[in-house]
């Protein structure tokens, strides 16, 4: 009787499936969490203004959803993955086996990453020096290689508040840490001179040299956040003489509880990164699988709606929202109306 | 027992202890037992103060979500933005995106600002119209496209005020955050106060909070439940329909048919170990078996019903096979007596009278699975969905979301207005989960027999 109803509704099961598997009509898209309210915003706004549904956006990670559009083409994969990071030889590849050769690579504007700490304690006015001082593993004092002796800011530079060292930096799983790595802790080893030394105990090993600047402080200084900017954020308030580490749309929605510190002596805003004063920012991107455009219906519309002037223009939303406009926009928009596929990674 | 009870005894063979005054041992054992209850006492004490923080905290911070603050404005569908070259062809007036719209709301404010009452220092009607939610534009555009005629003509709108106003009036947002604050400044709380004098402003029960989709992170104040909960019921009702027959027919199988050897015995034991299997592994077979394999759409309901439906079948089917197994021999044994077949004495008579127990036990399995996020994060469920799926049978492969996912989703963004909105849909959840829970206690009470 059960092995009858089971057989039963599998069957009844597969044949519904044979039938809906060929009727998307709504574009799917995956990837980054930096990207997602971003695309959310886009997704909103072009489901009200044109008659394709709205575009069906997921979050998971830029390596996820890159993986995820790389598992083949048809309608029960993903169209579009978003992506706070340039996407991998490895992707590429793996894209390649499955049968996708073709793919676009939409530059969609720059997030900044931002040092906030609780707004009713000190302001700070940081270097990339200053936070290599602070959290490396090791540090020069005196041309010598030690284990980090600071305990407060003003033990790093006698400007900054006597205020205990305290850290909620993105965790490794995350793309803003890659860019914290690169543009903090190895330009803040590179002015300190930490770099020579490690470079000179390496061999000349440039790749062995920064990921010794990579290294940080285990004594419970540096805190890595795993979860997202809400979870910083919360740690924030329960340790108000810590500082944090945010995207700057997430900063400039809750200025009423962060101050942001400057980065050589610069306040990161919008107009800061797009002229690359603010040293600390990251292109954003989108890609897109190109077999799938005039089949997915609405995907060729929703992508030149995405970089029209209207919406990732320094007046849009996605703007006002945090995103850094792309001052290269003009040439995006180009490459997307042509369908031009990314060539090989240099 | 009998060594705790003898009493020393005195030469003359009488107890040296009496009723009326307790030795050292009796004052000992009431002392444990005291002990013994006090701790069952704190334990309570501790669970239920655990469940007040909870519930206190998710009413606290919740409840202010299922009113919303609204400004009602005059606004003139000006023909000369709307339909520019006055031929009314519904085709060029859709050419108008909601960026062409903004402008009416701005110009509704000027219009107010010429009311002696109403205008601050050095607010701009460009900042005011940012009180305004930028669903308010959205709302026009659906409105004149539905009513192509009204343009031209002078229309009072009931918009959603922006996020930060909204908190104002629940006491989120204050006159010394809004002055750090880049997304609201002073002087549009003073007008919001003006608005509120001459009421304009109000703040009402929202319906929209259970009926509206979800909404970007630029618009707080429109995110509503009503595609996860429509996702939620028809990821329910697979479970149901689904579920509900394979578990009972499975478990009256193996508790009536079904020889008892070696096989019955593994398959036994294999149901008790899949009750015990984390909620997450389903998640990774669904996305196997019911995507990859099978060729289902991604985040569809259908998909998420199929999946919960193997996660709640062993709760099904061990409450069913209790339920069975409650009813006394002696039903059986009489209907087999007056000549019954095997299938009509449990049709019949061993159903019916276990069908209270198999009842509750499916609703608490389906409670559950109302509440499962896990194995929905692997399908992609949690995903931004504003469409709401189509009338079943067609709606189950459109994509949805469900409600715990939302709520996860919501904890994630970062304008605090989602904090709010994120209790209200726990209680949201709550209360589903208390109905479904009464429901089931009910049937319980009225139906269930005892032997």
């Amino acid at each position: 009787m059960s092995f009858v109803k089971l057989t039963a509704s599998a069957l009844a099961i597969a044949a519904v499936s044979a039938t809906a598997a060929s009727a998307r009509d709504q574009i799917q898209i995956a990837g980054s969490s930096t990207v997602l309210p971003y695309a959310t915003i886009v997704a909103e706004a072009f489901g009200e203004n044109f008659d394709f549904p709205t575009p069906v956006v997921e979050g998971g990670g830029s390596g996820a959803g890159r993986k995820k559009m790389c598992e083949g083409v048809g309608e029960n994969t993903i169209d579009i993955a978003n992506s706070s990071s340039r996407i991998k030889q490895s992707d590429i590849d793996l894209c390649a086996t499955n049968g996708i050769n073709e793919i676009m690579e939409v530059r969609i504007g720059y997030d900044g990453i931002v040092f906030a700490s609780d707004i009713n304690g000190p302001e700070f006015a940081f270097t990339p020096a200053d936070w290599f001082s602070a959290l490396a593993a090791k540090v020069v004092v005196d041309g010598k290689l030690v284990d980090n002796p600071n305990k407060t800011w003003a033990d790093v530079n006698g400007d900054l508040a006597d205020q205990e060292i305290l850290a909620f930096i993105p965790g490794t799983k995350h793309g803003t840490r890659e860019v914290f790595d690169k543009k903090v802790l190895e330009a803040g080893c590179k002015a300190t001179g930490a770099y020579d030394i490690f470079e000179e105990a390496n061999d000349g090993d440039a790749k062995k040299a920064k990921k010794a600047c990579h290294a940080l402080r285990t004594d419970g200084v540096s805190v890595d956040i795993d979860g997202d900017y809400t979870e910083t954020l919360a740690r924030l308030e329960a340790n108000p003489q810590a500082v944090g580490v945010f995207g700057l749309s997430f900063y400039e929605n809750n200025t009423d509880k962060l101050q942001v510190a400057t980065m050589g002596s610069v306040v990161p805003s919008t107009e800061s990164i797009a002229t690359g004063e603010y040293p600390v920012s990251r292109p954003l991107f989108f890609y897109v699988k190109k077999a799938h455009l005039g089949v997915i219906p609405g995907l060729q519309e929703y992508i030149d709606f995405f970089v029209s002037d209207e919406i990732a223009g320094p007046d849009g939303p996605l703007a006002e929202y945090g995103l850094v406009s792309d001052p290269e926009l003009a040439k995006t928009q180009e490459m997307v109306a042509a369908g031009t596929p990314m060539g090989p990674l240099n | 027992m009998t060594d705790a009870s003898t009493p020393e005894t005195s030469p003359r063979g009488k107890p040296s202890s009496s009723l009326l005054r307790q030795d050292a041992r009796t004052k000992k054992r009431n002392a444990s037992e005291a002990r013994f209850r006090t701790y069952g006492a704190v334990a309570i004490g501790i669970a239920i103060l655990a469940l007040v923080a909870l519930l206190g905290s998710v009413l606290y911070n919740g409840s202010s979500a299922f009113r919303q603050t609204f400004i009602a404005l005059d606004i003139y569908l000006d023909p000369a933005k709307l339909d520019k070259d006055g031929s009314g062809d519904l085709e060029k007036i859709a050419k108008v995106s909601t960026f062409g719209y903004a402008p009416l709301i701005k110009a509704a404010f000027e219009k107010e600002f010429e009311k002696p009452e109403i205008g601050v220092e050095g607010l701009k009607s460009k900042d005011a119209a940012k009180m305004i939610s930028k669903e308010g534009p959205a709302e026009l555009r659906r409105y004149v496209l539905a009513n192509p005629d009204m343009i031209g003509e002078t229309v009072r709108f009931d918009f959603l005020a922006s996020g930060r106003i909204d908190g104002y009036f629940k006491g989120r947002v204050t006159m010394e955050s809004a002055e750090r604050d880049k997304n609201v400044s002073p002087q549009q709380l003073q007008l919001a106060d003006q608005l509120k004098d001459a009421g304009l402003l109000r703040t009402k029960f929202n319906p929209g909070f259970l009926t509206r989709a979800d909404a970007s992170e630029n618009r707080p104040e429109a995110a509503g439940l009503g595609v996860a909960i429509l996702g939620s019921f028809y990821m329910v009702i697979v479970v149901l329909v689904l579920a509900l027959p394979i578990g009972v027919a499975t478990s009256i199988y193996l508790e009536e048919f079904a020889p008892k050897n070696w096989l019955t015995d593994v398959i036994e034991v294999n149901i008790s170990n899949l009750a015990a299997v984390p909620s997450i592994v389903f998640g990774i077979l669904g996305l196997a078996i019911f995507i990859n394999f099978a060729g289902l759409p991604q985040s569809a309901p259908i998909v998420g019903g199929l999946v919960l439906t193997l996660m709640t079948l062993p709760t099904i089917i061990i409450a069913t096979r209790a339920s069975l197994k409650a009813v006394p021999p002696s039903i059986r044994d009489a209907a087999l007596g007056v000549g019954a077949s095997k299938m009509q004495s449990v049709f019949h008579h061993v159903l019916p009278l276990a069908a209270p127990g198999i009842l509750t036990g499916t609703i608490l399995g389906l409670a559950q699975a109302l509440g499962e996020t896990a194995p929905l994060l692997l399908i992609g469920m949690v995903a931004f969905v504003r469409e709401f799926p189509a009338a079943p049978p067609e709606g189950l492969f459109d994509p949805a979301a469900a409600l715990p996912v939302q709520v996860y989703n919501w904890t994630q963004r970062a304008d605090p207005a989602f904090v709010e909105r994120a209790s209200g849909a726990i209680i949201v959840l709550l209360v589903f989960l208390l109905l479904m829970n009464a429901v089931a206690i009910i049937l319980r009470r009225r139906f269930e027999r005892r032997w």
